[in-house]
């Protein structure tokens, strides 16, 4: 399934967020999610099942002023 | 001096970017004396290395972290930011910006009001970046908003105080809310006037990290914050028009 993975296009086997996340090699990373622009916190992870073109955000902590 | 229950020492808060290198940052954070950081939420590629080893070094640093909504331009994009923010770093504490201008990366007062209203609701402690207008800052207030951060100047500009009177005002009509100058001082001296204007405290980023040496002047905006703090409280005297001869005029011999 093709989904977009901050910005960019992606093919996924994931069903879920949190079956991305695994995917993309991120289980333990600190990290917040969002899709299609509303959050998604991790124990809706689980509980969210990804839709073809849907816009997933992943963000980490970063310098900030 | 206490932002939303919590009682702080230090009068200086540090922004986290642009520096040379994380353990410049690091040497910086401690050269300061800072208790209270600035830091936020970015997309990255890959595994993440890079966001998981700062967020690892500022654990290290032991000082409180306030993440940021930087470069958000709507209400939804800054509450969204300020959600996921609350999840990454275990805090209530948000620095809510919602920029309305490229230029001057100038706050959005509108989309900050009603995302500061929202946020406020949902349990966050909100230190809204805002301008030194007193309509917007009541409106703040009202919001919620227990602390209220003013722009010296634009982000990054190193222009100091631009409406000195402004600020001035903002101070004297809000005489028990912590105000913060938050953005555009450039030297040390910046930051000793607005803490001689009554400040609680200033957020410097770039000046520090931009500086030919970024932990030198940690140390020289930490004294002049504990200057400025001092000389505040102490009473700083009152401007003139004219001279005031400080030498006792009575008792001068007559040698004409």
């Amino acid at each position: 399934m093709r989904i977009e993975v901050n910005g960019k296009p992606q093919d996924i086997q994931a069903r879920t967020l949190a079956e991305a996340l695994a995917e993309l090699g991120l289980t333990d990373a600190v990290l917040a999610t969002a899709v299609n622009g509303c959050f998604v916190s991790s124990t809706e992870r689980d509980e969210i099942p990804l839709q073809y073109g849907d816009r997933v955000e992943i963000v980490m902590p970063m310098q900030g002023g | 001096m206490n932002f939303y229950g919590v009682d702080l020492n230090c009068r200086l808060m540090l922004g986290t970017a642009q520096y040379p290198s994380p353990a410049v940052m690091a040497e910086a954070v401690k050269a300061s004396g800072t208790e209270v950081v600035t830091v936020s939420l970015r997309r990255e590629s890959g595994a993440g290395r890079a966001g998981q080893d700062f967020w690892s070094l500022i654990r290290a640093l032991g000082v409180r972290v306030l993440p940021n909504t930087a470069g958000c331009r709507s209400a939804k994009e800054a509450v969204t930011t300020a959600r996921m923010a609350r999840e990454v770093f275990n805090t209530k504490w948000i620095k809510l910006e919602v920029i309305g201008e490229e230029d001057t990366l100038q706050p959005d007062v509108f989309g900050l009001v009603e995302a500061a209203r929202i946020l406020a609701e949902d349990g966050f402690e909100v230190f809204p970046y805002t301008t030194e207008d007193l309509v917007v800052a009541e409106r703040l207030v009202e919001a919620g908003c227990r602390v209220l951060m003013p722009w010296g100047a634009p982000i990054g500009s190193a222009q100091g105080l631009n409406n000195a009177f402004g600020l001035r005002a903002l101070r004297a009509h809000f005489p028990e809310v912590p105000l913060v100058v938050d953005a555009g001082i450039g030297v040390p001296s910046h930051a000793a006037r607005a803490m001689e204007m009554g400040y609680d405290a200033v957020l410097i980023n770039t000046a520090i990290a931009k500086a030919g040496d970024p932990v030198a002047m940690a140390a020289a905006f930490a004294r002049a914050v504990e200057a400025g703090r001092l000389a505040w409280e102490a009473g700083p005297m009152e401007p003139r028009e004219m001279a005031s001869p400080s030498t006792p005029v009575i008792g001068r011999a007559d040698l004409a």
